[in-house]
């Protein structure tokens, strides 16, 4: 090989790239030929004099933490992730206590009504339907007190299509209560009147119609009395006698 | 796509090291600091948009450079400074320069603002190349990938870059003899 071609592969020599063989025939070459170990060792220190000047520029320190910062995932872009996360579970915690909320009042208001509709049920199975037994409203108002701690109006009823049966005491979840009872076309109704709560008023709520067992039933808060219709007659008898009640109350 | 926060660990782990040589690449290709700035910035922020992509046990280093080497390209400054590289696959047509002897280097080799010089008057593909090669130490195979060429195309422009080179400092330094 000419020394022409042994300087064109110097700079793979130099740059460790040239295959075994070559590298260990050019060492020879190098050992015997001046002037291709002249070129050699001048390609060899220009390399290394490159290697040092080409590393010149040096960048800023603040501009390194911008850099930094930017793809850390402990800052920047990933501490919005996290608060977005934080934001997420936070929303999530105040869903499930919204929905344990709504579960539980749901669940209470069921709880009520049933065990209103249960009374209702045995009053009508019952022989005797009520203690008091007078369509006179002015008899049975006066026999509820001192067996009840309220008060309470039977509305009139002359000219309307409802009788006053009479009424007894009963129990809501161990408070006394006054349970009336009236007929409309052959239909009963039981008029629940008992003390008014937060929970009742927030299980019941107020004028909103709801069924069980078919049975039609509607709650109202007066005064602070809790008053509760249920009655297989229809909404509408419902809400006449609950207008009757409201105005008995004024 | 957002990456994890493993993933995202393993860039940070894996890209700053190579913080201060993208940087000095970035202000070699760019000859400005500011825009050396905004060209390591922008390389970050690709890099970690498509660090999800990146396929593990290829060279990162060279992933790297790809990435600022084409914003580069494709910014205002890298459309001036692209240049034609015709006929490059052909080694045979390096040859030795007239102004090029063993002693004229031998005399600017010490003289850091000459090389400096030089590799500031080279095409941006000669001068890319020498800094990958020289400065960053990459095999042949590692500036390949970064510059998406075959080796050979990378023996070739490296040959006619360093004679480009050798021409120059030997024009410099006959200069400050005369």
């Amino acid at each position: 090989m000419t020394c022409e071609s042994w300087q064109q592969k110097i700079d793979a020599y130099l740059d460790a790239e040239l295959p075994e063989a070559e590298t260990r025939e050019l060492d020879a070459h190098l050992r015997t030929c001046a002037a291709c170990s002249s070129q050699a060792l001048t390609r060899s220190e220009l390399k290394r004099s490159i290697h040092l000047a080409g590393k010149k520029f040096v960048p800023d320190p603040e501009f390194r933490k911008r850099i930094q910062s930017s793809i850390s995932p402990r800052t920047s872009g990933r501490r919005w992730g996290w608060i977005v996360e934080v934001g997420i579970a936070c929303a999530a915690v105040v869903l499930v206590i919204f929905g344990s909320l709504v579960w539980v009042r749901q669940s209470q208001r069921q709880q009520l009504i049933g065990e209103l509709t249960d009374l209702h049920v045995a009053t009508l199975a019952s022989a005797n339907r009520v203690d008091v037994v007078s369509s006179d409203r002015h008899t049975v108002k006066p026999w509820f007190q001192g067996k009840v701690p309220f008060t309470f109006n039977v509305p009139e009823l002359q000219g309307s299509p409802f009788e006053l049966i009479g009424g007894k005491m009963t129990y809501l979840d161990q408070n006394p209560a006054a349970e009336l009872l009236f007929t409309v076309r052959k239909h009963v109704l039981s008029v629940f009147i008992f003390k008014d709560s937060p929970e009742l008023d927030r299980a019941l709520g107020s004028g909103e119609p709801m069924r069980k067992l078919s049975f039609n039933i509607e709650s109202w808060a007066d005064g602070g009395l809790r008053f509760l219709i249920i009655t297989d007659a229809t909404p509408s008898d419902i809400d006449d006698l609950r207008a009757r009640f409201v105005q008995a109350a004024r | 796509m957002a990456l994890d926060r493993d993933k995202a660990n393993e860039f940070e782990h894996l890209s700053m090291p190579l913080f201060a040589s993208l940087y000095n690449l970035a202000q070699w290709l760019t000859q400005d600091r500011s825009e050396a700035e905004d060209l390591v910035q922008e390389t970050y922020a690709k890099a970690l948009k498509g660090f999800g992509s990146f396929q593990p046990g290829t060279n990162f280093r060279a992933w790297m450079y790809r990435i600022l080497r084409n914003t580069f390209l494709t910014s205002r400054t890298g459309l001036k400074a692209t240049v034609s590289l015709d006929d490059e696959d052909d080694p045979q047509s390096v040859s030795p320069s007239t102004t090029e002897t063993p002693e004229s280097l031998l005399l600017a080799r010490s003289d850091q603002d000459a090389i400096q010089s030089a590799l500031q008057q080279l095409p941006v593909a000669f001068r890319e190349i020498i800094l990958l090669c020289d400065v960053e130490e990459m095999t042949y195979r590692e500036i390949a990938e970064a510059l998406t060429i075959p080796i050979g195309t990378v023996m070739s422009r490296l040959a006619r870059a360093r004679k480009a080179m050798r021409q120059l400092l030997g024009e410099k330094v006959q200069g400050a003899h005369r």
